[in-house]
């Protein structure tokens, strides 16, 4: 069911959901947490469908705030007169959510909080979601300052590599990033692989660490900086054509090797442990809507992300 | 000894964890819980990417199969039961970890062939010489198959860091001296902590979900005891008859196969005192505690009741009595259905009943726990305002619809004074995941972590077998039990126990 509600305010808004509670029975119950969504244009429907994909874990209120741009609100004759359009999706248009979506010229967006205030769910936590470029400092935000979580995605940045430094910068407990979220695969397949070179005992030194990747991710670095900062050493990014990470190799000091890889779209990696047969693992690229999925799992600050990000990533060589 | 992990920190939640090389063999795997339960699970573990690259699967049984054969088998038990969807990139690496050893439980030559196809996985899958070994067999043939894998050797770790681990399913006995035999076969062979116990109950979240409901929260705790509480229901009632499952079922009956172990559990569960931290072995501690001081409260004719379902028509089906079931012999004196009135003698819980019900083809599949508290000491209204007012109650339902419901006392709206029963209800699958993983998934994953803490201990099994004997016994020498019709919430006599206490059921 899709509700519009043209021409209207936030209070409005939030009357129209407690109406639509009592007409349609339990609507707003259960719900955990809110996510405030900030995406322009094409990535509006992208970004809900993947939210809707993710409520299915974890039921929430979804509340986009799309900024209009100049010539719609032209073409309505409104451009003089700024206003909030609202549009609210319930029941099978919103997967086991509800969507507000707002849309409003830039002078409404730029303060963000006072638009989704009156909309949140009273003592859930908030969760802000940056779907395409998030500007250097998130978290200097109305929206970023109020939210619990704030989730950016420097691969949909159009500099990914710049991206993830400018979050390395401005990280403040709370900050994710889906660039991080799409690695935990790899890293599981690859502590799992380490779990076996540990149960024959100390883990031999490591001397050198190299990880393969295409030039437009951000993935290859902070898998770089993960491992650097983990195994105490400095990370070597090599740049190859396709997508994503292809490759990882852990050198030990006993000259034996760890090698991860994955040929370019495949789902499946191989894994070569010392003193094991080469053997397939399941490896899949995983959608945003997983990853986000994911990253509302825990809505504590993720400290291990924000070392990687902030001591780890400085390590990492030929970025 | 494992040596630490330094791409693992304690504080990264996103790495699940993984199990180590290892295999699992299953023996009777041609079984319906082994094609419904145990290969979907195994599939859905290898989906979600919990287990190691080097996992094996063996399957062991009296069939003339292939290797393909069996994989065969798996992928169709897979595709009709699992719960993640179907990956051909997982399928192709789990099923090069398959392999089949047709063979009797009761030869120990066969034993040998397992013992080489395991060795042969050692060396070429990778899995380390751990394995765990599980008997989805009846409880007759324990005895024969731990006698095989020690012959073969297979009981015994082929190296020192290496583990070997045997599962069981209940029933674990049929009384108290039966199980103590069967024990003993198992832990002849096995030392006790290689042994687990499934009983998939513990492996739901909503059992789980009771200790963090009574030990993570400061609301309940407080007032759960005999101060406030009036009596505890706890109820697990199938709306199914026995089905296929005639030979399993008669002889066992209702009590033996859901109450000594299910429900004595969730009681264990809601009458125990705090433990001192959630490892395996403070949580065992304090369930054998409550156990310990659980007894029959009262006369075994007056606190238990039993019955067995006749035919007729039930949801708009015409369904079978017990005794036309097939393969049940005319003289059965099985139960279909069993209730008793346990007291617990604790300061915590003195004097205060804890029913609990089980049976088949009853009104609706569910299983739920309901603390009934006491009324209000005083009641400022007119009786008549008050008239609709029951007593309050939390009731944490188990299945299906996994949640918790409170019911208190509401104003009507109005100008007269009348208060009313209201729900406050919270489900969980409003407030998480869909997509919660079936019990099972988590218990062979905790079999092949080796993490104990949901698996129920000897002790606790011999406990519940020493609450349940003396009514067994009383029930055998008193002929056949009374009945009751499909659809309904069992015999009268069972609905009579609690009006002796001026109390009833509640319909769940």
């Amino acid at each position: 069911m899709i509700i519009e509600l043209p021409a209207t305010s936030s209070a409005a808004v939030a009357r129209a959901l407690v109406d639509l509670r009592e007409q349609y029975g339990a609507v707003a119950l259960g719900r955990v947490l809110t996510l405030v969504v900030l995406a322009d244009g094409a990535d509006v429907e992208q970004a809900i469908t993947a939210a809707n994909h993710a409520s299915h874990e974890h039921p929430l209120r979804v509340i986009v705030v799309r900024r209009s741009d100049v010539d719609d609100e032209r073409r309505h004759g409104h451009a003089d007169r700024p206003h909030l359009d609202a549009q609210v999706r319930l029941g099978g248009d919103a997967g086991a959510s509800e969507v507000v979506l707002l849309s409003a010229a830039a002078t409404l967006t730029d303060d963000v909080s006072s638009l989704v205030t009156p909309l949140l769910l009273p003592d859930a936590p908030i969760v802000a979601w940056w779907a395409g470029e998030a500007g250097a400092h998130p978290v200097e935000t109305t929206i970023g300052a109020m939210a619990h979580r704030r989730i950016t995605d420097a691969a949909s940045c159009h500099a990914p590599l710049v991206a993830i430094r400018d979050r390395a910068e401005s990280y403040r407990a709370g900050d994710g990033d889906l660039t991080w979220a799409r690695l935990t695969l790899w890293r599981a397949a690859l502590a799992g692989a380490m779990d076996v070179v540990a149960s024959r005992g100390d883990v031999p030194g490591v001397s050198v660490v190299e990880v393969h990747g295409s030039s437009s991710s951000a993935s290859v670095d902070l898998l770089g900086a993960w491992l650097a900062w983990a195994l105490r050493t400095s990370a070597l990014v090599r740049r190859v054509p396709g997508h994503g990470v292809s490759a990882v190799r852990i050198g030990f000091d006993d000259g034996t090797d760890l090698v991860l890889e994955r040929a370019a779209e495949a789902e499946v990696a191989q894994l070569s442990v010392p003193d094991q047969p080469t053997r397939p693992v399941a490896l899949a690229p995983r959608s945003d809507a997983d990853c986000l999925a994911e990253e509302l799992r825990r809505l504590e600050p993720d400290e291990v992300y924000g070392e990687v990000l902030v001591r780890g990533l400085p390590r990492v060589i030929g970025g | 000894m494992t040596a630490a992990n330094p791409l693992r920190d304690r504080r990264d939640k996103r790495l699940p964890r993984i199990a180590g090389p290892c295999g699992l063999i299953i023996f009777g795997v041609t079984g319906d819980l082994s094609r419904k339960k145990l290969m979907p699970a195994v599939y859905d573990l290898a989906n979600r990417g919990l287990l190691p690259p080097s996992f094996a699967l063996v399957g062991f049984a009296r069939r003339d199969w292939e290797h393909q054969d069996f994989a065969a088998e798996v992928h169709d038990a897979v595709r009709e039961h699992a719960r993640t969807p179907f990956r051909e990139s997982t399928w192709a690496q789990l099923a090069a970890g398959f392999r089949f050893v047709p063979g009797e439980l009761t030869n120990p030559d066969d034993f040998h062939r397992l013992a080489e196809t395991v060795a042969e996985l050692d060396d070429r899958q990778g899995t380390g010489g751990n394995h765990a070994f599980y008997l989805s067999i009846p409880p007759r043939l324990f005895a024969p198959v731990a006698h095989g894998l020690e012959t073969s050797g297979l009981a015994d770790p082929s190296r020192p860091e290496a583990w070997r681990r045997v599962v069981i399913e209940k029933p674990f006995g049929h009384d108290l001296e039966s199980a103590q035999e069967l024990n003993d076969a198992i832990e002849r062979v096995f030392p006790p902590e290689s042994v687990f116990r499934i009983d998939h109950y513990l492996g739901k979240e909503t059992v789980q979900n009771l200790l963090a409901l009574r030990f993570a929260n400061q609301l309940f705790e407080p007032v759960w005891n005999n101060h406030y509480v009036d009596h505890v229901q706890i109820t697990m009632a199938e709306d199914i008859g026995i089905g296929s499952r005639a030979g399993y079922y008669d002889g066992i009956g209702a009590a033996r196969d859901v109450v000594q172990n299910h429900l004595l559990q969730l009681l264990a569960l809601v009458a125990m005192e705090e433990p001192v931290s959630f490892d395996a072995r403070s949580l065992r501690t304090e369930k054998e505690k409550v156990l310990q001081a659980v007894r029959i409260g009262g006369h075994i004719d007056e606190a238990s009741a039993r019955g067995r379902y006749t035919a007729g028509w039930q949801g708009g089906e015409q369904v079978r009595a017990y005794l036309e079931e097939e393969g049940i012999p005319a003289d059965s004196t099985t139960e279909t259905y069993a209730a008793l009135r346990l007291e617990v003698d604790t300061r915590r819980w003195a004097g205060v009943p804890f029913y609990l019900r089980a049976g088949k083809r009853l009104g609706r599949r569910v299983t739920e726990v309901a603390v009934v508290f006491r009324r209000a000491p005083h009641l400022p209204f007119d009786a008549t305002d008050t008239s609709e007012l029951g007593q309050n109650a939390l009731v944490v339902r188990v299945q299906p619809d996994e949640g918790v419901t409170i019911r208190f006392g509401s104003k009507v709206p109005g100008t007269a004074m009348e208060v009313r029963d209201v729900t406050m209800d919270f489900g969980y699958g409003h407030a998480f995941t869909q997509d919660s993983p079936e019990a099972y998934e988590r218990l062979i994953l905790d079999v092949l972590l080796g993490d104990p803490p949901l698996f129920p201990h000897q002790r606790e099994v011999e406990l519940g077998w020493q609450v349940l004997d003396p009514v067994l016994e009383h029930w055998a020498t008193s002929g056949p039990p009374p009945s009751y019709a499909p659809g309904t919430w069992g015999p009268q006599e069972s609905d009579d126990m609690l009006a002796r206490d001026g109390r009833t059921w509640r319909r769940p």
